[in-house]
């Protein structure tokens, strides 16, 4: 008998709806290393996966929204407990994505747990520093609550492929919103791995949608949707962002443009509060 | 066709049925009553249902998926989707509706999407038969038919007298269409000629006084008859005692309409109009959600009758959400932006 193995290639999926469907059109990519060695092949969503990405997350919304902010982050902070499990795994893929060291990527790979960890806790906390009882002049208690903004598109960073991601994806999702990512063009494979991480956390099928492909084909179409309420332009270059925010205006989408960030410093509530709505009751006090 | 011509030249003068006539007309009338020999007793009408040839299972749900396979893009999505929404019965059949509620779908009826009024209007509302007066009310002047549930829908478990008053009553409140359903007790345990004259009865009862009469729908529940023979024989049994319309089902079981028990149904009436001259209508309802599924179900259509059919008055939907979805798809269509739930009413 040969000691030989036959090689067991990975067929990265899409994540849609909590499930692992290939691309509707049928498509893939080659998806290569820093080095131009070829890695796997990723598929190459088309605007149908988009579409059908953005019924899912709908249809996750009311659930998600309405779950605890206590649920929410026993949940994220369950995702950060698989990501350590499969700590290896995320290593090798971001050293062989972003031409890192073993010890760099790892050391990347730790930045994006606790990242993750860091925004769990913040998803019942937010609340207390964007929301306020308001002072009025009249017998009532004036409330400002934060709610989630809906259904929110996200392109997320081509650079960073791993960190950037969880940077852009954690905030979103923390405070109740559900998210439809567009990965990193040329190097998808952490975020569809990140994929088979969420479908294991007791996260709802549907609340983060990770499409691979072209951000300049599947942008305009997630922009334009009318169901979507809010879109992260952080991965679109300066051309397609402008182009992508007229589209957007015309529902009135909530639009974060793309800026310089340096991934490894500490994010700030930021992200977190450009994703929410507040929600402002007057109730009369009994007297 | 001629296959059972042959088989039951003893049973069936089976003459070239000249002029097409609909199900709904006197001539119809006519033509049924020489078919009479294969109803005259109940051991002929069983001889009969019995004799029809069995359902090639694999071959039919085969056919419907080929047929579900068809890529209809651009211009003739959007001529589907505006017959389509002109082709819906629009329905609410809940124990909770309000005249307010009905009101207010028949208002979603006669102006299906506000923001653009060249949609179609609907084809009927489809209610309960204490709502019809509301419906007929909400619905003057606009051309919208107003259909009624009637035989103590859906189980269809009362006495004769009972369900006939009920079907008497939605004539007399204004009723344009009546939907019964059989006696699925009866006809599975092999009943048929108490099924048969039940229908008739029932068509007898939709008589309005000025001698017109309201279109008679006559629900199978499908879901409920267990077999594609079954399916088929019902079809037979119900244009036989003189339905204008046969209809998949209630809407109020697991099963609903499927595409292969409808494409049963549409070669039943192809076959039936070869036989006899009488154009008879369909109806799937119930499950039909999606502007996919419901032109899978118009290709069907168009490939087993002809585009005689596709027209309201022969092919209807009943349905409540997929007015929706098809007026999403219809705005992406003008504006090439997806749409979503929020530009719809909800009902």
């Amino acid at each position: 008998m040969s000691d030989a193995r036959l090689s067991v290639f990975k067929t990265y999926k899409l994540f849609v709806g909590g499930k692992f469907p290939r691309s509707e059109s049928g498509r893939v990519y080659e998806v290569a290393d820093s080095k131009g060695n070829w890695l796997a092949n990723a598929p190459l969503a088309s605007r149908k996966d988009a579409r059908d990405a953005v019924v899912a997350a709908r249809k996750a919304f009311g659930g998600w929204a309405g779950a605890t902010a206590y649920n929410r982050g026993q949940i994220l902070y369950r995702i950060a407990e698989m990501l350590e499990g499969r700590r290896e795994q995320f290593v090798r893929e971001v050293a062989e994505a972003e031409g890192l060291s073993k010890s760099k990527a790892a050391a990347v790979v730790d930045a994006a747990i606790d990242r993750w960890v860091w925004y769990a806790g913040w998803t019942d906390k937010i609340g207390q520093i964007a929301g306020a009882a308001n002072p009025v002049a009249g017998p009532y208690f004036n409330l400002s609550t934060t709610e989630p903004t809906g259904v929110v598109a996200v392109l997320a960073p081509q650079d960073s492929s791993f960190l950037g991601l969880v940077s852009v994806l954690a905030p979103v999702i923390a405070t109740g919103n559900t998210a439809v990512v567009v990965t990193s063009e040329k190097s998808p494979l952490p975020a569809l791995s990140l994929g088979e991480v969420l479908a294991t956390s007791d996260l709802p099928g549907g609340v983060v949608n990770v499409l691979s492909g072209k951000a300049a084909e599947i942008g305009p179409h997630l922009a334009a949707h009318s169901d979507v309420n809010a879109i992260d332009l952080t991965g679109a270059d300066a051309e397609l962002a402008t182009a992508l925010e007229t589209a957007a205006a015309d529902n009135l989408k909530r639009v974060l443009r793309p800026r310089d960030e340096d991934w490894s410093a500490d994010p700030g509530t930021d992200r977190l509060l450009t994703f929410l709505e507040t929600k402002t009751v007057w109730h009369p006090i009994g007297v | 066709m001629r296959r059972y011509a042959r088989r039951y030249a003893h049973l069936v003068t089976m003459q070239t049925p000249g002029p097409i006539t609909p199900a709904y007309s006197p001539q119809a009338a006519e033509r049924l009553a020489s078919m009479a020999d294969v109803t005259a007793s109940d051991a002929a009408l069983r001889r009969f249902l019995h004799g029809l040839p069995g359902v090639d299972a694999v071959g039919l749900e085969g056919r419907a998926a080929t047929l579900g396979t068809r890529s209809i893009k651009t211009t003739a999505k959007a001529y589907a989707i505006d017959l389509a929404i002109s082709m819906i019965d629009l329905t609410t059949l809940e124990g909770a509706d309000t005249p307010g509620k009905v009101r207010a779908l028949c208002a979603k009826g006669v102006n299906p999407d506000p923001t653009d009024r060249t949609t179609p209007k609907v084809a009927a509302i489809c209610v309960y038969p204490d709502m019809v007066e509301t419906a007929k009310d909400a619905l003057a002047g606009s051309g919208i038919h107003v259909a009624s549930v009637a035989t103590a829908f859906p189980a269809g478990r009362a006495a004769l007298p009972v369900k006939l008053a009920d079907t008497a009553d939605a004539v007399a409140a204004g009723a344009d269409e009546i939907d019964m359903v059989i006696d699925r007790g009866a006809f599975l345990s092999g009943r048929y000629m108490r099924v048969f004259e039940e229908i008739k009865a029932v068509k007898a009862a939709c008589a309005r006084p000025d001698g017109s009469a309201a279109h008679l729908k006559v629900i199978f529940e499908n879901g409920e008859l267990s077999t594609y023979d079954n399916i088929r024989r019902a079809s037979w049994l119900a244009m036989l005692a003189g339905a204008d319309f046969i209809k998949t089902s209630t809407g109020k079981v697991a099963v609903n309409a499927t595409p292969p028990n409808t494409l049963l149904m549409l070669e039943a009436v192809r076959d039936f109009r070869a036989a006899t001259g009488v154009q008879v209508g369909v109806k799937p309802a119930g499950g039909i959600r999606t502007t996919k599924d419901a032109i899978k179900y118009l290709v069907m259509v168009n490939e087993t009758l002809g585009e005689e059919w596709l027209t309201p008055d022969w092919f209807r939907f009943g349905a409540s959400s997929l007015l929706n979805d098809l007026l999403m798809q219809r705005q992406k269509l003008s504006t090439g932006r997806y749409s979503g739930p929020d530009y719809v009413t909800v009902d």
